[in-house]
């Protein structure tokens, strides 16, 4: 699953337009991640700060 | 706020403000929201604008203005600098914007015109009428309404989501969003008129570093390069650190920007039935160089302008609206953003030693007739082990 390092995100959205499933939304400061998240990683590549991490279900 | 309007802008930013500006001064009944609690902060940008560029929207004011610029560098990865003087310079000429003052001032500029504005507003969703965009569901501090429009205009930037609520396919392919990271560095010593280009696949893969001054000892020093590139340890704000230390190392940073850049080709429609899309939504940034103020502008206007015209003939379908899709696209801006996409794929295969090649020659060439395509022919004469790459980049942008 996707995790958002909240203490790192610059909330810019960078993440947001890569997303091939608009799973991500930026609310102001505040990134939301939808449901349909596939965990495919590459907003975590595209994050200029790397906030985003794809974490192995436990 | 009324329930209903001509036209409905979403984002707060130069293509949104420009294009409720532009409506409302056509008579339209305007509305433009803005999801942050302030126009123009954050900031998402390294501020730069040509002169010429600017002027077709909005007469220079030192208020927003914090550097004039009369010309550039380009610095090849084994240091060798192309200097690219006033007189041919060309659009290098231009300002370094105070982007929260002047962002203030286009928006204040669309109120001045008659439009309603409302801040700490978002899009929720689009509210649809007969399979048509016919307004937005917003959210004001929780409490939720309806606002019905003719057009609604799109300028909700990078991380952009109306239009893909609306069906459109938005999602720019992970290679062509530069990721960027950039500080407002004081303390520093720079050429304060010059803005300065760093190239090099070790120093910024796939883009470059930029130093834009702000002032006599302070500058924008930022980063953009593609994500295929990244990884810990490895990200645009590692690469800055390590410029910064290396290159300017008594600057202290007063604001840390971070943000992504669409590089890509625009959106193959930026129309459908009651919407426009404008600016960075539509992906209409220069893809070599990152700038998207005045393609904002220029789009966010004349949308503004089809809206209009639509709006008052009642006919605000896709084909209709369809007059601003093709307009900008054979716009010199339009033109302008098909060649400088070839010749940035072109750019970020190059290697360092092909780099510090052209540069070098380019450095030798007299560039007072200086236009793209002279450039390349002399370049091709001046290197012969670049003969392919450069004949298919002059046959593509010819």
């Amino acid at each position: 699953m996707l995790v958002i390092h909240r203490e790192i995100c610059g909330y810019c959205g960078a993440c947001v337009s890569v997303c091939p499933e608009g799973a991500l939304e930026l609310i102001d400061a505040y990134l939301e991640v939808d449901d349909n998240c596939i965990s495919c990683g590459i907003c975590t590549r595209a994050c200029p700060l790397g906030a985003l991490e794809v974490k192995d279900e436990e | 706020m009324r329930s209903e309007y001509d036209l409905l802008v979403i984002g707060g930013g130069p293509g949104g403000a420009i294009a409720a500006k532009t409506a409302a001064e056509k008579g339209l009944n305007v509305c433009l929201i803005e999801k942050r609690p302030a126009i123009g902060a954050p900031v998402r940008c390294a501020e730069g604008i040509g002169r010429e560029l600017l002027e077709e929207f909005i007469e220079p004011d030192e208020r927003w203005i914090s550097s004039e610029i009369d010309g550039a560098k380009i610095i090849a990865p084994n240091g060798t600098a192309l200097v690219l003087e006033p007189q041919m310079a060309g659009n290098e000429v231009g300002y370094i914007l105070d982007r929260k003052v002047f962002d203030r001032e286009l928006v204040w500029q669309a109120a001045e015109a008659g439009s309603d504005v409302m801040v700490k507003t978002r899009a929720i969703s689009p509210l649809m009428k007969n399979g048509k965009v016919g307004g937005a569901h917003l959210e004001f501090c929780g409490i939720q309404r309806d606002v019905r429009a003719e057009v609604v205009i799109a300028a909700d930037g990078v991380e952009s989501k109306f239009a893909r609520w609306c069906g459109i396919d938005t999602t720019i392919p992970y290679r062509e969003l530069a990721t960027c990271a950039q500080y407002l560095l004081t303390n520093i010593d720079i050429e304060p008129r010059t803005t300065i280009f760093y190239l090099g696949n070790r120093i910024a893969p796939e883009g470059y570093v930029w130093v834009f001054p702000k002032g006599e000892r302070s500058a924008n020093v930022g980063i953009g390069i593609s994500p295929a590139d990244c990884g810990p340890g490895q990200r645009p704000r590692d690469l800055l650190d390590a410029f910064v230390k290396s290159n300017l190392p008594t600057g202290r940073p007063i604001e840390c920007v971070v943000g992504g850049v669409p590089v890509c080709e625009p959106l193959k429609s930026t129309v459908s039935d009651g919407l426009m899309i404008v600016g960075d939504a539509a992906r209409v940034s220069d893809p070599l160089t990152g700038g998207g103020i005045y393609n904002a502008m220029f789009t966010g206007k004349l949308a503004a302008e089809v809206a209009s015209e639509c709006i008052s003939r009642g006919d605000c379908s896709q084909k209709a609206l369809e007059k601003y899709d093709s307009g900008w696209r054979d716009s010199r801006m339009g033109k302008a953003l098909a060649r400088n996409y070839r010749i940035k794929e072109f750019f970020i295969k190059l290697s360092d030693e092909k780099l510090n090649l052209l540069v070098e020659s380019a450095a030798k060439i007299n560039l007072k007739e200086f236009s793209t395509l002279t450039l390349i022919k002399e370049l091709i004469v001046r290197n012969p082990s670049l003969l392919l790459e450069l004949k298919s980049l002059r046959d593509s942008i010819r």
